[in-house]
């Protein structure tokens, strides 16, 4: 399942959101959308969940276009948006049944795996912030869309539970290989995290560099303190940043 | 739960106690006339006497509150719903429905006497008539306050209109739609036997103009006391099955 976005544009009034986006994404891919926050992405992500429509340009799933029409992709939004009247076991199950089938022996292997095989029968308000987000990961892979898009997912967890949760991420993920678009805002989390990096400029959200990200799987913690891992750090932050390049390794 | 309901509770109960021993007390002292307030006493011993009697009144008020209140909850839950899916209904209805309650309902019960007769059924939809409004403004209210970031989720996955109702939209508005349900059973057993007043067979509301206009206050007593008892354990019953419904609302919202 590939995803093409073809010259998207997209104005809210005089304001200019989105200017001329296009993108591929192959199968099995992780690709991170980085750009300041308030960039545009969210609205990028409800044009490709067919809420809005784009004012120009295409959304294209594995050869259809998919403009304005919803329900073709899995998402998981910002906060962990569960359903406060379901147990973690039916949050998990609800993308299934909006579409498809329930597996609920494979939605207990995964929530044994992270940790909540206790928790199944819980509801999300006894639940802490890290396993409320990995209960709302498991719903989103648990869907059967063949791509996921990510929003900020753990923008609001702290920095402890933000890296247990992208290891734990990556893991889970890694054994699925469904493709992947992850909104973010954080540099080392979308270095340590994906194949493809698509840099973002706000005002209105241009593409400014896409960047393919070097690093092998499976990725563990000891890259974050590589040589190689700072040093790609620190050329994103001036691409970000707009700085000139001291030496030009991303090509 | 249970032990913390009994520790909260001794003090209204010590309130109670306390009130009632005035009440027996100064009637006893002061020697007030039977008919005009009798002691807590003589309505024990009247309620031990009169119950036998009582019993089918009330069973016949039992029955007719609660085939009113369930077509007022019937139409009200309708209402409410159809209310949130067609705003041109609502803009339409909703302010004939306002005016409407400023109408007290009983000054139609002679209307509905006319057209209906002396049988069961003008009272029945004179309790009907009460309980439906709050559940309507209830369910109303629940079901558009539905949380934003949940309702985009559904989307974002391209849940359709009946998916959102029934798995967002219903049981996101449950809570609110129980608390008007609450509010209508008190009022639908007040209605109930103020509606018995204007003429019926057989009634809490019949057994009491019965006593007041043969000045048997005791009775009188007797019959508010029941009204009483009948209205909380209506309110009890509608508090447990709502526990039942909603369990996951103990503590704080989810997420």
């Amino acid at each position: 399942m590939t995803l093409s976005l073809k010259n998207i544009s997209k104005s809210f009034g005089d304001r200019k959101i989105l200017h001329n986006i296009s993108l591929d994404m192959e199968e099995g891919e992780f690709v991170s959308l980085l750009g300041p926050s308030g960039s545009g992405k969210s609205t990028l992500f409800s044009l490709i969940g067919g809420l809005l429509v784009p004012d120009e340009g295409d959304i294209w799933l594995d050869g259809q276009v998919i403009t304005n029409k919803s329900g073709h992709i899995s998402y998981m939004p910002q906060q962990p948006s569960l359903f406060p009247w379901r147990t973690v076991l039916d949050n998990t199950l609800l993308g299934q049944e909006l579409s498809g089938k329930k597996d609920l022996t494979e939605a207990k292997r995964l929530l044994e795996k992270a940790n909540l095989g206790d928790m199944i029968g819980a509801y999300p308000h006894q639940l802490s912030g890290g396993m409320r987000q990995r209960v709302a990961f498991i719903r989103a892979l648990l869907s059967p869309q063949p791509i996921m898009l990510l929003d900020e997912p753990f923008s609001a967890l702290d920095a402890f539970t933000r890296l247990d949760m992208q290891k734990w991420l990556l893991e889970t993920w890694e054994e699925y290989e469904q493709s992947i678009l992850f909104i973010t805002h954080d540099i080392e989390e979308a270095l340590f995290l994906s194949d493809k990096i698509v840099i973002l400029s706000s005002h209105p959200a241009e593409i400014k560099e896409i960047v393919h990200v070097p690093f092998g799987r499976p990725r563990d913690e000891s890259l974050l303190l590589s040589y190689d891992f700072l040093d790609w750090k620190k050329e994103l932050t001036e691409k970000i940043q707009n700085k000139p390049q001291v030496k030009s390794k991303i090509s | 739960m249970r032990h913390k309901f009994f520790i909260h509770s001794w003090r209204p109960a010590l309130a109670i106690m306390i009130f009632i021993g005035i009440w027996e007390l100064s009637a006893r002292i002061f020697a007030i006339e039977t008919w005009i307030l009798p002691a807590p006493s003589v309505i024990a011993a009247e309620m031990r006497e009169v119950l036998p009697a009582f019993l089918p009144h009330m069973f016949s008020t039992i029955k007719l509150v609660l085939i009113g209140f369930t077509f007022g909850t019937t139409i009200g839950l309708i209402m409410g719903t159809l209310f949130h899916h067609f705003d041109r209904v609502r803009e339409t209805v909703y302010p004939f429905l306002i005016i409407s309650q400023n109408i007290p309902i009983i000054v139609l019960a002679p209307l509905l006497l006319i057209w209906f007769g002396l049988g069961d059924t003008p009272k029945m939809i004179i309790v009907a008539m009460t309980s439906f409004f709050p559940i309507a403004v209830a369910t109303l209210s629940g079901l558009q306050q539905t949380d934003r970031e949940l309702l985009h989720y559904m989307k974002m996955m391209g849940a359709s209109k009946r998916q959102l109702f029934a798995k967002l939209e219903l049981p996101h508005a449950l809570p609110s739609i129980f608390s008007g349900i609450k509010i209508s059973a008190t009022y639908s057993v007040m209605t109930g036997v103020v509606a018995e007043w204007l003429g019926a067979q057989k009634g809490i509301g019949v057994f009491m103009t019965l006593a007041s206009s043969s000045y048997r206050t005791p009775r009188v007593f007797v019959a508010i006391i029941m009204t009483m008892l009948l209205s909380l354990t209506f309110f009890a019953m509608i508090a447990l099955l709502e526990r039942l419904f909603i369990r996951w609302n103990r503590e704080e919202k989810g997420a």
